[in-house]
């Protein structure tokens, strides 16, 4: 009833919107989302946490129109990204609004050099040359691989891949970053350096981000909130002390990092810790002056 | 029973994957291998059954050296579940997929039906029983690889980052499977990053850098080397950490929540 006004002047800070969202792919007789209310602000960052096959992923590519555009279903409802409605506007339109970085970079990267790479998008838009060079310049320097700028994609290792690939998404400056499992074929420390990343992104340049990430444990102390997802519906949903401490979360196939299990076992044992932990070193803090 | 002397394995394009290798696996063990991208491991893990053959020095499979043994052969003791799945699977559907190696090492039709069951129940496959391999996912596909593995059973299981793509629950699965397996008596060997995974199996570690074993030892004992962590791009287990931290330690290192909780709570009461 209040979808209209909605769309035209949306909600202070109202980046991402859901409403009554429902989508079933072309063939499948069950939706894959059903019935999806969801209103992301702008500068959040959001992690999204469910069990393979809960919905994640479609629910990513409703944002940046891959669905509708290029998946074929059956959509109800509306997604609207800065007030937009995505089934209305052309995916490259979107693209300039909304960056997404696949689990597998090589998915993304082509070129024969990075910077070509890096400027691709770019030069999809018109941008005129010394735009493009300016931009090109500034998403290497930030994402610290200028040195890699002559190199060929392919001969990197796959964490610089993962650093090309944010960089060629970063240079299109959106407002929105979409990440789904960046991290999942890099190494722990190489994962933890492109976290960080993309940390610094949301905290000093307000790029709001939606991220899809098992290892939790290495963004959640950041993180504006937790979206955790089951069957195609939304379950939880509020920040991280609140959505980890909620006690089904295992039951949506999702594990809260051990700080967080620590203190809830110790609380079902009669024992208050105080508020839950995100790191571990937040955790020792808590038992240390306890054990004093 | 597995006995690495001296290998060294040279590509035909000249670059060196290995060298210098010393290695002894004792039937029974589980032990993982860890390193970062490039660092040997998956080389290392294919001499295991014959899939690469050192260019010096030799490896030994109950007693066989893999040189004078087919792949195949070698394999009936040896299954290996490699990291991308699409690699190894290639029937119409995911029951012909795990029937293929069972029917290849002569098993009894009657035995091949039992354990194909035993297999699509354990990793939660039956409902893709007739589908192509094909249209899974790829957690699923990972699941089929090793569903297929398990089928013929292997004396010594090799999983090649295991945990990728696998979510929470899945992954608890799958240790359940693993120590099911050790409690069997299989030698168990884990290629992984995933430390948090394998800490609570308290393996033998192996570490691997630039062709070479660069540590080998319990898992606290390599996990705690700051310089083996920097070399394998490893982050240390939240758990160790957590002892670390603590103003009263305790005796021995935590190798799950469970097991923290029971010293915490013994400690915290006074």
């Amino acid at each position: 009833m209040h979808s209209d006004t909605v769309n035209e002047t949306p909600e202070k800070d109202e980046i991402i919107s859901f409403q009554d969202y429902s989508f079933t792919y072309l063939g499948s007789e069950f939706p894959v989302l059903s019935n999806i209310n969801l209103t992301i602000r702008k500068g959040e960052l959001v992690i999204i946490a469910g069990s393979s096959g809960c919905g994640k992923s479609t629910l990513l590519r409703s944002v940046n129109g891959l669905i509708p555009h290029m998946y074929r279903g059956e959509t109800k409802g509306s997604v609207h990204v800065t007030g937009v409605d995505v089934s209305r506007v052309q995916v490259v339109n979107l693209a300039k609004k909304v960056g997404f970085v696949f689990q597998n970079p090589e998915n993304q990267i082509f070129m024969f050099s990075v910077e070509r790479d890096v400027a691709f998008g770019l030069e999809n838009l018109g941008l005129p040359r010394e735009v493009i060079r300016e931009r090109v310049d500034w998403s290497l320097r930030l994402l610290n691989i200028e040195h890699l700028a002559q190199r060929a994609p392919h001969e990197l290792s796959d964490g610089q891949k993962q650093r090309v690939a944010l960089a060629g998404v970063l240079a299109m400056k959106p407002e929105v970053l979409i990440l789904d499992e960046p991290t999942s074929l890099l190494d722990p420390s190489t994962a933890k350096e492109l976290i960080e990343v993309v940390k610094m992104l949301n905290s000093e340049l307000g790029v709001t981000v939606i991220i899809v990430e098992h290892r939790i444990d290495l963004i959640v102390s950041d993180a504006t909130r937790v979206i955790c997802m089951s069957k195609g519906e939304v379950k939880l949903d509020g920040s991280a002390r609140y959505v980890l401490s909620d006690q089904d979360i295992s039951l949506f196939g999702v594990s809260a990092p051990i700080p967080a299990r620590l203190n809830l076992l110790l609380r079902n044992e009669g024992i208050s810790l105080g508020k839950l932990p995100l790191t571990i070193s937040e955790l020792v803090e808590q038992i240390n002056v306890k054990i004093k | 029973m597995i006995e690495f002397s001296s290998v060294e394995f040279q590509h035909p394009n000249g670059v060196i994957a290995l060298k210098g290798i010393d290695l002894t696996i004792r039937s029974g063990d589980v032990i993982s291998i860890v390193g970062e991208n490039g660092a040997g491991k998956t080389s290392l893990i294919k001499h295991i059954n014959g899939l690469l053959k050192p260019t010096k020095g030799s490896v030994s499979v109950f007693g066989v050296d893999t040189r004078k043994e087919s792949v195949s052969a070698l394999s009936r003791n040896i299954g290996i579940v490699f990291q991308n799945p699409s690699h190894q699977l290639f029937s119409e559907s995911v029951e012909d997929e795990i029937r293929f190696g069972m029917i290849n090492f002569g098993f009894e039709e009657e035995l091949v039906a039992k354990r194909l069951n035993w297999a699509l129940t354990l990793f939660d496959l039956e409902r893709y029983r007739t589908i192509s391999p094909m249209l899974l996912s790829g957690g699923e596909k990972k699941r089929l690889c090793f569903a297929s593995v398990l089928s013929w059973d292997p004396k010594v299981v090799i999983l090649d980052e295991p945990t990728s793509g696998q979510d929470f629950l899945q992954k608890e699965n799958l240790m359940n499977v693993i120590k099911i397996l050790s409690s069997q008596g299989k030698t168990v060997i884990i290629v992984t990053h995933d430390i948090e995974f394998i800490w609570p199996l308290q393996p033998r570690i192996v570490v691997m850098a630039g062709g070479q074993i660069v540590k080998d030892g319990s898992a606290e004992n390599v996990l705690n080397d700051e310089d083996v962590l920097k070399r394998a791009r490893l982050l240390k287990p939240h758990l160790l950490s957590l002892t670390e931290g603590l103003v009263v330690k305790p005796r021995e290192q935590f190798s799950d929540v469970y097991d923290a909780k029971k010293w915490l709570v013994k400690t915290l009461r006074g």
